[in-house]
């Protein structure tokens, strides 16, 4: 029973030469992933509620249900 | 303070023998006398920290028994590859006193290993032991081993597998075999969440103060309707699902 004499050498560059390009691909898409699927849509609806936004009537809203304590609703 | 106790065997033992005010000759000129432990008292550190390391030394050789685990030469043999902190008190405690130790003799107990002679293992991460498995060699086996000094391609197979079995106890794959311990494992851990779970209920209803009045209804009502006034997290998180023009949630 002769076997082929297993590889002695070279056994890290092998693994690195298979795992690396697939270890930076999967990271790029990971990346792309969260940039398209979290970060662009969060911006966008930022965007989306300041463009609608009037402070001074969320104030007033605020003031009549009585949460500040610096101005009390317009009634009292 | 370096005190260190025998019992008949000659092993460590760090409870000390009855010795009611008596001073040893070979303890003039010591500090015996100004030791912190009481002399019929065990000293609970040292025995605490001994049965510990012996614990612990038992892991790295599964196959000795907890007394052999306990003695002497496995605290030495160990303690100077970790060279533990703890360790180092007991094995100072040792080393001064060899002269005493070598007077006791070899009272060894029958099925404690030597070992200070080299040692059989079968372990995955150390191949190759310090003895081969079979010592004592019959005339057939000192034949093939005579053989073995010559070209190994004279051999056949059956005689390099029985050489192979003189050198080592078990193979690769019989080391590996998959036993039945898993079972015993699992079981062990739901029992053991079973207890925990028994605890966790027993002490919820008898050690637990009352709830803060924050916990009950009205007034988590009451806070939830202040956080949606204050519009916490308008445009993604809270107040994002509460339909304002509607007073209802999304």
């Amino acid at each position: 029973m002769s076997l082929a004499k297993p590889a002695m050498r070279g056994l890290l560059g092998k693994r690195l030469r298979f795992h690396l390009p697939i270890a930076f691909a999967l990271s790029l898409v990971a990346a792309a992933a969260f940039k398209y699927g979290v970060t662009e849509p969060r911006k966008q609806a930022y965007a989306d509620f300041y463009k609608q936004y009037d402070a001074t009537k969320e104030f007033n809203n605020m003031r009549e249900a009585g949460i500040f304590q610096s101005v009390r609703p317009t009634g009292e | 303070m370096c005190v260190a106790f025998h019992n008949k065997l000659g092993e460590f033992w760090p409870f000390p023998p009855d010795r009611a005010g008596v001073t040893e000759s070979d303890e003039r000129g010591t500090f015996r006398h100004l030791e912190i432990a009481p002399k019929n008292e065990p000293d609970l550190w040292r025995s605490t920290i001994f049965f510990l390391r012996s614990w612990l030394i038992s892991f790295d050789f599964p196959m000795m028994s907890s007394k052999e685990a306990r003695s002497l030469k496995m605290l030495h043999l160990t303690t100077g590859r970790v060279g533990c902190l703890l360790s180092k008190q007991v094995v100072v405690a040792l080393t001064s006193s060899g002269a005493r130790m070598s007077s006791h003799g070899h009272h060894e107990v029958s099925d404690s290993v030597d070992m200070s002679q080299p040692m059989y293992w079968d372990r995955l991460d150390t191949p190759l032991p310090d003895r081969p498995w079979k010592d004592v060699l019959d005339s057939t086996d000192k034949s093939l081993k005579q053989k073995e000094k010559g070209p190994w391609t004279a051999l056949s197979k059956e005689e390099k597998i029985a050489l192979y079995r003189l050198k080592f106890n078990h193979t690769y794959p019989e080391m590996k075999r998959p036993s039945h311990e898993w079972k015993t494992v699992i079981g062990g851990m739901f029992i053991f969440f079973g207890i925990t779970g028994l605890v966790v209920f027993w002490q919820g209803h008898y050690v637990y103060p009352p709830q803060p009045h924050t916990f009950g209804e009205e007034w988590q009502a009451k806070q939830v309707q202040r956080m949606l006034d204050m519009q916490i997290n308008p445009i993604e998180g809270f107040s994002a699902q509460w339909d304002y023009k509607n007073k209802q949630w999304k």
